[in-house]
């Protein structure tokens, strides 16, 4: 629920009946009510759903049409801390520190609606340090898978050659778009203090938003089908 | 407050944005009128080349052993860039880019699309993508010849044409070209949901926009699958994957391939290359719809049924893609299913063909050359739909799968019909860009020897394919089932392909003078009430509609509509400016 100021306000301005619906879609000017920018960021993530929802399921295909075992998720991501070897743990805290970044996020949208800039953007900023971090544990553990564990994508010590292909290639691309969204947060975020959307208001914060909250989304799917399968 | 925000930008005059230097109007220039041109005419300059690839490959099949330069490896690498070229980087650039950008804001009375510099971006981006295909005839090895689906494992194997830098270039292009049409595509998207003109609703658009619209969608749902098999097909070829590589011998040796689906690739490029087909097809129902009507000064018949085909025909579009793939050894059972939804598409199709039909019936049709353009359209069409049926069918398809029956087949359906409909909205809408008409003698001259020349090109093919004769084959060699006269039709082809290609230079021509001498049209040539006809300035200027965008009260077919005084109204027309032939106060209709 990225922010719920914003849904009241669109609520209230129309009545929930399903004649509304069909007003708006059958008549006048605006099929949806909501900023351009928002609506186009809605389609492109429809696209990119697309995008990584091949990806899976091409994994999927290439997953269960190879002859040589999958390697044992919970002994490729474990880690030996202390001489303990505990499964996914690194995994876990990622996944915990993107989330708690969709949280974040949520939070600047809505102290940028109620109008205050130094919350939103202290908060985007806190939202794009949490990305980076996770980057920067995806690059440790593919350092590990690389160096320690020997997988490439053309080879695996540990099982299907797959298993390194698919596993670098679709958390590779989903690492660019956090990458992505990391730049795209701190631009926004900076542009907004120098005040540039003051005028216009502060929409941009709920659109940067759903970019980043979608990447989370992806990221528990990604996560779901490369660790716990 | 979203609201008024909108309108401010979509309604602003503002004098600073003009454009004044010759770079930033006519290069670096983010109107979607010159973007659209630039398009255009990008989009022709390559589609030519692939016409000289198609005339070059039908020399060789029409008078094979004749011409020392094409060989079998160049034979391949010419039908798949032809193939390619024609079906991406020139129809869907076309169509999308060049009749989309141009037509989207002034059919729906916006003043640009809603965010011009993406535009602008998509357009350069496509430039670029184009560069490097037209590059990689130019690179060691020269350009890919795996034909243009693309299938691997050949495609990247030694052995086929191009295997090394051709194909990567193909991939990296084609990946190229995804972005610049996601750029472009959410743009049309949004512009046609948000940025419609007072009065203009959803189903008062006219079908072209219609077609549009939903062909943008497929493109944001379809181009995925091919953005995702080419990355994969990039990793294979470049790392050394095997996505889609099985273990391969290859002579006598093991390559380092294994457990890869090379089936897997042509489901996803299926995935995508079915509704491509509708990519390119439902802009062309769209325009067409619009170029019948206006030129048999009729309403269109059954428009919502028009709007909802549209529809249909885009959503099951996304359910067929393997009737490519019956020869794949699939399940029976998934071969019926796929034939099933193939044969269901149909429906929506033909209520389509039925509905131009009956929208030209007692017409009072003017037999221009758009309209020309517009029933050879229909009779095209009708024809490679009809052989569409067929080949739907698994029991057909299997014996007729890559024969010339094939090929005849979908050059009728998505190769000529959609040039058709170019060609009549090139026509239609030239005035609109240059305030001249295109001549018509030449015109005439272009439609006869185009439709004629066609018909003398694909229909001996069906019966080559019958004949058993393969597509994608260099020569014919030792095949004693193809009889011999099989070679002389192909002569004949081959000459009819010539003269057709000839042909299109008059086109060329044509549209050369025509641009600095051709006759004056006047404002709104053909008396068509949409929009676009309807600006300030006549060619519309920057900014299209001058002070006040306008306000919509109609749809865009009320022509020859009874008791009114002109056989058209204008969509911009409120209900008391009509004209009435009897000025009788209680006769004021209510519009539509
Ligand atoms: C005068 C016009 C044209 C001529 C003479 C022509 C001729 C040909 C020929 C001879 C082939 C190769 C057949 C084979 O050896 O398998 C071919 C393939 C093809 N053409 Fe055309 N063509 C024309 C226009 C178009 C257009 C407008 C399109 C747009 C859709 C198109 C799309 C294709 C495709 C997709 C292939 C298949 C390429 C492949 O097998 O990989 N062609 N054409
Ligand atoms: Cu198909």
């Amino acid at each position: 629920m990225p922010n719920n100021q914003q849904q009241e306000q669109s609520q209230a301005s129309k009545s929930s009946s399903w004649q509304s619906v069909k007003n708006d879609w059958g008549t006048d000017k605006q099929a949806f009510d909501m900023p351009w920018g928002k609506l186009m960021m809605w389609i492109f993530l429809l696209s990119d759903t697309f995008i990584f929802s091949i990806f899976l399921i091409s994994y999927m295909n290439v997953r269960m049409s190879v002859t040589v075992p999958w390697p044992n998720p919970s002994e490729v991501f474990a880690l030996t801390i202390a001489g303990h070897h505990i499964p996914l743990v690194l995994i876990a805290i990622m996944t915990f520190i993107l989330i708690t970044s969709s949280g974040t996020m949520a939070m600047a949208v809505n102290y940028a609606y109620q109008g205050n800039k130094k919350k939103a953007v202290y908060l985007m900023l806190t939202t794009a340090l949490l990305g980076a971090s996770f980057i920067g544990m995806q690059a440790f553990e593919w350092t590990k898978l690389i160096v320690e564990e020997g997988i490439r994508p053309w080879e695996n010590p540990m099982g299907a050659n797959q298993f390194g292909a698919a596993f670098f290639m679709i958390t590779g691309f989903h690492g660019l778009h956090v990458s992505a969204g990391v730049i795209y947060l701190a631009m926004i975020a900076k542009r907004i203090s120098q005040g540039k959307y003051d005028n216009k208001g502060y929409q941009i914060v709920e659109i940067t938003g759903l970019y980043w909250h979608f990447v989370d989304l992806v990221w528990v799917f990604i996560f779901a089908f490369f660790y716990l399968w | 407050m979203t609201e008024m925000e909108n309108i401010a930008i979509a309604d602003q005059v503002d004098d600073s944005s003009h454009p004044n230097s010759f770079l930033t109007k006519y290069v670096w220039s983010q109107d979607h009128k010159v973007i659209a041109i630039q398009y255009s005419i990008t989009a022709i300059a390559v589609g030519l080349i692939a016409l000289v690839l198609s005339g070059i490959m039908r020399l060789q099949l029409g008078f094979p052993n004749e011409f020392s330069f094409i060989d079998p490896s160049s034979y391949l690498q010419f039908v798949t860039m032809h193939g390619m070229i024609m079906v991406i980087y020139l129809l869907t650039a076309l169509l999308l880019g060049g009749f989309g950008n141009y037509l989207i804001p002034l059919m729906i009375g916006a003043r640009d699309m809603v965010f011009p510099y993406l535009n602008m971006l998509s357009y350069w981006t496509y430039l670029l993508s184009v560069l490097v295909l037209v590059s990689s005839f130019f690179v060691s090895g020269g350009p890919t010849g795996a034909g243009w689906t693309l299938y691997p494992p050949q495609a990247i194997l030694s052995g086929t044409p191009g295997a090394d830098a051709g194909i990567l270039l193909m991939l990296i292009s084609l990946a190229i070209f995804i972005v610049a049409f996601t750029m472009g595509g959410l743009n049309y998207v949004s512009t046609i949901l948000q940025a419609r003109a007072k009065g203009m609703t959803l189903m008062r658009m006219p079908l072209t926009i219609w077609g549009i619209f939903v062909a943008t969608i497929l493109g944001l749902l379809a181009f995925p699958a091919l953005l995702v098999s080419a990355i994969m097909m990039i990793f294979d070829k470049v790392v050394g994957t095997s996505f889609f590589m099985p273990a391969i011998l290859s002579l006598g040796e093991t390559l380092d391939h294994s457990g890869g689906s090379p089936i897997l690739f042509q489901h996803l490029f299926w995935f995508f290359g079915h509704p491509e087909v509708y990519i390119v097809a439902l802009p062309a129902f769209g325009m067409v719809s619009d170029v019948i009507a206006v030129h048999a000064r009729k309403n269109i018949f059954g428009y919502r049924m028009m709007v909802w085909a549209i529809v249909a025909i885009g959503g099951l579009s996304f359910v067929v893609w393997a009737h490519h793939m019956y020869v794949s050894g699939m399940n029976p059972y998934f071969g019926f299913f796929f034939a099933t939804t193939t044969l269901i598409i149909a429906i929506p199709t033909a209520l389509k063909v039925y509905n131009w039909l009956l929208t030209l019936w007692r017409g009072n049709i003017h037999l221009t050359v758009p309209m020309l353009f517009a029933i050879g359209f229909i009779f095209t069409f009708t024809h490679g739909g009809l052989t569409g049926l067929m080949l739907g069918n698994v029991v057909i398809d299997l014996p007729l799968s890559d024969t010339f029956f094939v090929v005849a087949h979908f050059h009728m359906v998505m190769g000529v019909s959609p040039v058709m409909v170019l060609f009549a909205a090139i026509y239609h809408w030239f005035p609109l860009l240059t305030g001249r008409f295109l001549n018509n003698s030449l015109g005439k001259f272009h439609f006869w020897g185009t439709f004629l020349g066609t018909y003398a090109i694909y229909l001996p093919m069906h019966y080559l394919g019958f004949l058993g004769v393969p597509r994608r084959y260099f020569a014919m060699g030792e095949t004693d089932f193809i009889p011999e006269s099989a070679q002389t039709l192909n002569a004949g082809i081959t000459v009819s392909a010539i003269i057709v290609g000839l042909v299109q230079l008059v086109f060329i021509a044509n549209l050369i003078w025509s641009t600095f001498k051709g006759k004056k049209s006047g404002r709104n040539p053909w008396q068509a009430t949409s929009l676009e006809w309807q600006t300030a300035q006549f060619p519309p200027g920057h900014g299209n509609w001058g002070e006040h965008v306008p306000q919509v009260h109609r749809w865009a077919y009320d022509y020859s509509v009874p008791e009114v005084k002109d056989d058209f109204i204008p969509q911009n027309i409120s209900p008391e400016e009509v004209e009435y032939l009897i000025s009788d106060e209680n006769n004021s209709r209510e519009d539509k």
